[in-house]
């Protein structure tokens, strides 16, 4: 079966000169959950910004469900940005239109859907993240965990390949935070989730890769990279008091 | 977080006015504002028939005199403006009061008081009875230009995030014991604006990201804007129609 995401010798420097992605290779397989990791600065947002085609123009190259992104083919982008939706860290860059169904309604009418089709579509995603009764709402009007599981609605409703999260759970109450990882344990969608929220990675993703200085240092199991402390030491992640990833429950 | 600016204008409610179609209110009130502003300013009766025509159109809206009263304050600046006219055009002077005032500066200021305050009064009617997201639609109807509309559209999601983060600023600057006192507070006040400046700045490369992130191509995708019967056109017609007819009678005669 394809892989829903492959990256091979990727490398990327930012036009000032500052390089930042040394060489990165990742397959991710479809249907799986993982988690990638790495300390502020790590080059995890600059990976990110190259699965759709954003960033572009380095070494090497990257596949999403088979198709190789171009940034130069209009049609290939096109389809690379419905094959994987970013949900990023701030609700308000990513709900940008007056009203919730009309953001989550974005997407797909930009991939052409029109008519019953898109109202499916905008239903569906909304259902699913349990949002459907605030259609018609403005996203100012919503709490902020509100406004985050919509923004993964606005992803959803593209039916995408992979679904990359930027930080989910940042500025979330506990309560919020636990909503979120339910509706993101019934998805049947390859996860790519991108955290320093190291509990929330153990909950939410068997597999855990270790992003740091624009290289892959890691990738395995999660429980055992969370109980390599010497790993995590070495590039500044670190487990919250008391937390113990051998221990996790059921 | 309160509620958006743009509720505070929106009085709802299911009266004829509110349920109109957007484009047909617009059209009717740049037609009334446009009889208004060409009728003669000594007509005196025919402002006050224009007045009688809005008091009618907020009876069946039901929207109230007092909420019209204090949202028509915003006109005060321009108002004050015009209150000086009497004393600085120059010209014929009449004696008002014992004070001896130009007689075309008085015509000056009734005529931008009595016009202005039409308008206004009609705005407001339009924002109480129309929500902001159905005014672009209508804009949009109406063949307004895509990239106006779009602005719009944006600015009336943004104004909340970007009051929010100037409150912020505040708060952060009042917790560490500024206090705007005098002219020196100026700089400080300046570099917050400026810093406003950058962060929305920085927003708005960030949500283009995502708009790109999720396909978009410089266009907007179609919104269900929706066509007005000829019923609608023909009940919104009735305003601007006795409008004119006013506007004519105080040109044929006086």
């Amino acid at each position: 079966m394809t892989p829903s995401l492959t990256v091979s010798g990727l490398a990327y420097a930012y036009p000032d000169g500052t390089q930042v992605l040394f060489g990165i290779d990742v397959e991710i397989g479809r249907g799986e959950r993982v988690a990638l990791l790495g300390p502020n600065g790590a080059g995890k947002t600059t990976l990110v910004l190259h699965l759709n085609g954003i960033l572009s123009g380095g070494l090497g190259h990257v596949e999403v469900g088979g198709l190789r992104v171009d940034a130069k083919d209009r049609k290939v982008l096109r389809e690379v940005r419905r094959r994987v939706g970013i949900v990023f860290q701030d609700p308000d860059d990513q709900l940008f239109m007056p009203t919730v169904r009309e953001d989550v309604a974005f997407g797909p009418a930009n991939l052409g859907l029109r008519g019953a089709e898109l109202d499916r579509r905008v239903t569906g995603a909304l259902e699913r993240v349990g949002m459907a009764a605030f259609a018609d709402r403005t996203p100012q009007h919503l709490s902020f965990g509100q406004r985050r599981r919509v923004a993964v609605a606005t992803v959803l409703a593209m039916e995408p390949e992979i679904l990359v999260l930027d930080e989910p759970s940042s500025n979330l109450d506990p309560a919020s935070r636990r909503e979120l990882a339910e509706i993101l344990l019934s998805l049947d969608v390859t996860v790519l989730m991108v955290t320093h929220d190291l509990p929330y990675a153990a909950q939410l993703c068997p597999r855990s890769l270790v992003l740091s200085d624009g290289v892959i240092v890691a990738d395995g199991p999660t429980p055992e990279v969370l109980s390599d402390a010497g790993l995590l030491a070495a590039h500044r992640l670190e487990l919250p008091y008391g937390f113990d990833p051998a221990g996790r429950p059921g | 977080m309160g509620a958006g600016h743009a509720h505070r204008l929106y009085v709802p409610g299911a009266s004829p006015v509110h349920r109109l179609a957007p484009q047909c209110k617009l059209v009717a009130l740049l037609a009334f504002v446009t009889a208004v502003v060409a009728t003669p300013r000594e007509r005196m009766w025919a402002f006050a028939a224009y007045a009688v025509l809005l008091a009618a159109v907020a009876a069946v809206a039901r929207i109230g005199p007092g909420l019209i009263a204090r949202r028509a304050l915003i006109e005060l600046p321009f108002v004050t403006f015009a209150l000086l006219l009497p004393f600085v055009a120059h010209g014929e002077r009449v004696s008002v009061l014992g004070v001896a005032v130009s007689q075309d500066g008085l015509w000056g200021a009734w005529n931008i008081l009595a016009k202005g305050t039409l308008g206004v009064v009609g705005s407001i009617l339009l924002a109480a009875t129309t929500e902001p997201r159905a005014l672009l639609l209508g804009a949009e109807r109406l063949r307004v230009p895509a990239q106006l509309v779009q602005i719009a559209a944006f600015m009336l999601r943004y104004l909340d995030v970007v009051a929010g983060e100037l409150a912020r600023m505040r708060v952060a600057l009042a917790a560490r014991g500024f206090e705007a006192r005098d002219v020196r507070a100026t700089r400080v006040l300046a570099r917050s604006l400026g810093a406003l400046f950058l962060r929305t700045y920085e927003r708005g490369e960030r949500v283009h990201l995502a708009m790109l992130a999720r396909g978009y191509d410089g266009r907007m995708p179609a919104t269900g804007a929706v066509a007005a019967t000829p019923g609608q056109w023909g009940t919104a017609a009735v305003l601007p129609a006795a409008a004119a007819l006013v506007a004519a009678a105080a040109w044929m005669g006086g």
